[in-house]
């Protein structure tokens, strides 16, 4: 499988990672070289193999559905680049 | 007593033990290295002032008579471990900043147990990279030296390698999602053991690829890492995949026997173009465990050749979504706005600015492997054959092997800048004998067991059986004495 410049855009755009129209060719030369690794997995027999979902046989442990914590805002807010009023501040959203 | 730096954490504990020495000598021994050493780059982060104040600490526990393990001991802490108040930034610039309000457990274990924390350790952003030069602080550099080259100390954690070589700190913690503990460890002479996955805590670790990363000790002996990883280990209800089992004495695994023990030699890590003396070096890795009394056998693990691809799925594909969080809104970094720009643009802009190069295109491989259309077809199927890789391992087990023996890396240390030109994947290659170890969740030790034509060190993996730490690094403890491996870098720094 080999990206092209369209697909090296939407990949960017989906990891939410701004990408300059002239980088997007060699985006997609290092993208495509990564996959062409990965085919190698094609080669192996697969049938009737379960997908691993944890490597170590446990159940995922559960607790009560209640709170545990709490009232600690300020501690939420310390390291945010833009605070006010007790609130994360993005950019308008909505216009 | 000059040189306490040089220490191991067992003969530092003894000499405290017996007041003969205090943690506060220690930590200042430590902290002079450590600025007599910037050359290395291995610590980004300085914390003498807490030093300082928890070996006071560690010394007044000791005076009163209690002397938990760790108690005194100068260590350093991978920054990819948050640190309360401390800068714990993954090497990254999007954590530019971040202090954390927390502690992480493992690193909360270590100061519970008495340990000093000297400051925090360089790394690969995000512990992604095999050189230690994907750092926002520039790459650490390996003490061992030939010629005019500044080598590598390997990466993940080649900053904890480079320090504990050279003495900067008695023991660091490391991480190890594909190699990051074993491949530095054996890049610059230590020990460094990748436990059992769920053996210790991943709560405060900043994430990576969370079915396979795991937190570890890089001493300067297998005894050292033994005493260290009982302090890291435990259960933690904070982290769901935590193994709520016992945490044996490491240390009190250490007999020295293996005989009847049985040792695996698996034919598939005999790679083409494997350097002679790597292949020399293994043959007589085995010879010195048979000679211990150990039988030593040739094994298979036929899907040997797919880790490395099955990882550059599953690892990237984890390491997408975990890294999703850096979005310029919480914690770090936040790009300068344009006029107009909105919440899309801040986030494709601080994800740009703040991520490098390698973590750019790892998000990147994972959003693809992981979008529609191409999950089945990627991430299914690696995950398919991690299923596979893991049944290669459990069957050789349960046919009576004990431990497995390969080498730990490809090559001794190469030199930093030597892979710039190089397409990714022959930087992945360094991962190739330790990448199993990861996606099968065994516990893996790396021991220094001899110098290459150069003078460079190699180590030898041993691989055990999940949960059985102890015996691994009983092993690897055989191993260490029959290497008589005792050389130390020259000092140049």
């Amino acid at each position: 499988m080999s990206i092209d410049t369209a697909t090296a855009r939407k990949v960017a755009h989906l990891a939410r990672i701004a990408v300059r129209d002239e980088d997007l060719p060699a985006l997609a030369g290092e993208l495509s070289a990564v996959l062409a690794f990965m085919e190698q997995l094609n080669e192996v027999d697969v049938t009737g193999v379960e997908p691993m979902t944890s490597v170590t046989p446990m159940r995922l442990p559960r607790r009560a559905d209640v709170v545990t914590d709490g009232n600690i805002q300020s501690q939420i807010l310390a390291n945010a680049p833009d605070a006010r009023e007790g609130f994360f501040a993005v950019p308008k959203v909505v216009e | 007593m000059s040189d306490l730096n040089r220490l191991t954490i067992a003969a530092a504990r003894d000499l405290l033990k017996k007041r003969a020495v205090t943690s506060r000598e220690l930590t200042d021994a430590c902290l002079a290295a450590i600025d007599g050493a910037g050359a290395l780059n291995a610590f980004a982060h300085h914390t003498p002032d807490l030093a300082r104040e928890r070996a006071a600490a560690a010394d007044a526990r000791l005076a009163k008579g209690e002397a938990p393990a760790m108690c005194g001991i100068p260590v350093g802490i991978k920054d990819l471990f948050c640190t309360k108040g401390v800068p714990s930034q993954a090497a990254s610039n999007i954590l530019a900043g971040f202090r954390p309000e927390y502690e992480s457990t493992v690193s909360q274990q270590l100061a519970d147990a008495g340990s000093v924390m000297l400051g925090k350790l360089n790394m690969d952003e995000f512990a992604m990279g095999s050189s230690n030069e994907t750092s926002v602080y520039g790459p650490a550099v390996n003490p061992w030296k030939v010629d005019d080259r500044k080598l590598t100390p390997g990466g993940s954690s080649g900053g904890s390698a480079a320090a504990v070589a050279a003495d900067l700190c008695l023991g660091a913690t490391g991480t190890d999602t594909g190699g990051s503990i074993r491949q530095p460890a054996a890049f610059t002479g230590i020990t460094g053991i990748k436990p059992t996955y769920g053996r210790c805590s991943r709560w405060g670790i900043v994430a990576f690829a969370s079915s396979l990363d795991q937190a570890g000790p890089m001493t300067k002996d297998v005894r050292d890492a033994a005493i260290m990883l009982t302090a890291m280990s435990g259960h933690d209800p904070k982290d769901s995949t935590s193994a709520n089992l016992p945490v044996p004495d490491f240390e009190a695994a250490l007999t020295g026997n293996i005989r009847g023990k049985v040792i695996g030699i698996p034919r598939e890590y005999r790679m083409d173009g494997m350097p002679a003396e790597i292949e020399a070096l293994w043959q007589k890795g085995a010879q010195m465990l048979r000679d211990a009394g150990a039988t030593v056998r040739d094994i298979s693990l036929p899907h040997t050749k797919y880790a490395l691809p099955a990882y550059y799925v599953v690892a990237p594909a984890e390491a997408s979504s975990n890294l999703a969080r850096y979005d310029g809104v919480r914690y770090g970094l936040r790009a300068k706005l344009g006029p107009g720009d909105g919440v899309t643009e801040m986030y494709e802009k601080t994800r740009a600015e703040g991520f490098g190069r390698e973590v750019q295109r790892r998000v990147m491989i994972g959003t693809y492997v992981l979008s529609a259309g191409f999950y089945d077809a990627y991430y299914n199927r690696a995950r398919k054959v991690r299923a596979l890789i893991k049944r290669d391992f459990e069957t050789v087990f349960a046919d009576g092997v004990d431990a497995i023996l390969t080498p730990a890396t490809p090559s001794a240390a190469f030199g930093l800048g030597s892979m710039a030109d190089a397409d990714p994947i022959a930087m992945y290659l360094n991962d190739v004998f330790t990448v199993t170890v990861n996606l099968a969740g065994l516990p893996g030790v790396s021991v220094p067991a001899g110098l290459d034509a150069q003078g460079l060190p190699l180590g030898l993996q041993l691989i055990g059986k999940p949960w059985e730490e102890g015996d691994l690094l009983n092993h690897a403890y055989v191993l260490e004495r029959a290497a008589g491996f005792v050389a130390k870098p020259v000092k140049w720094w």
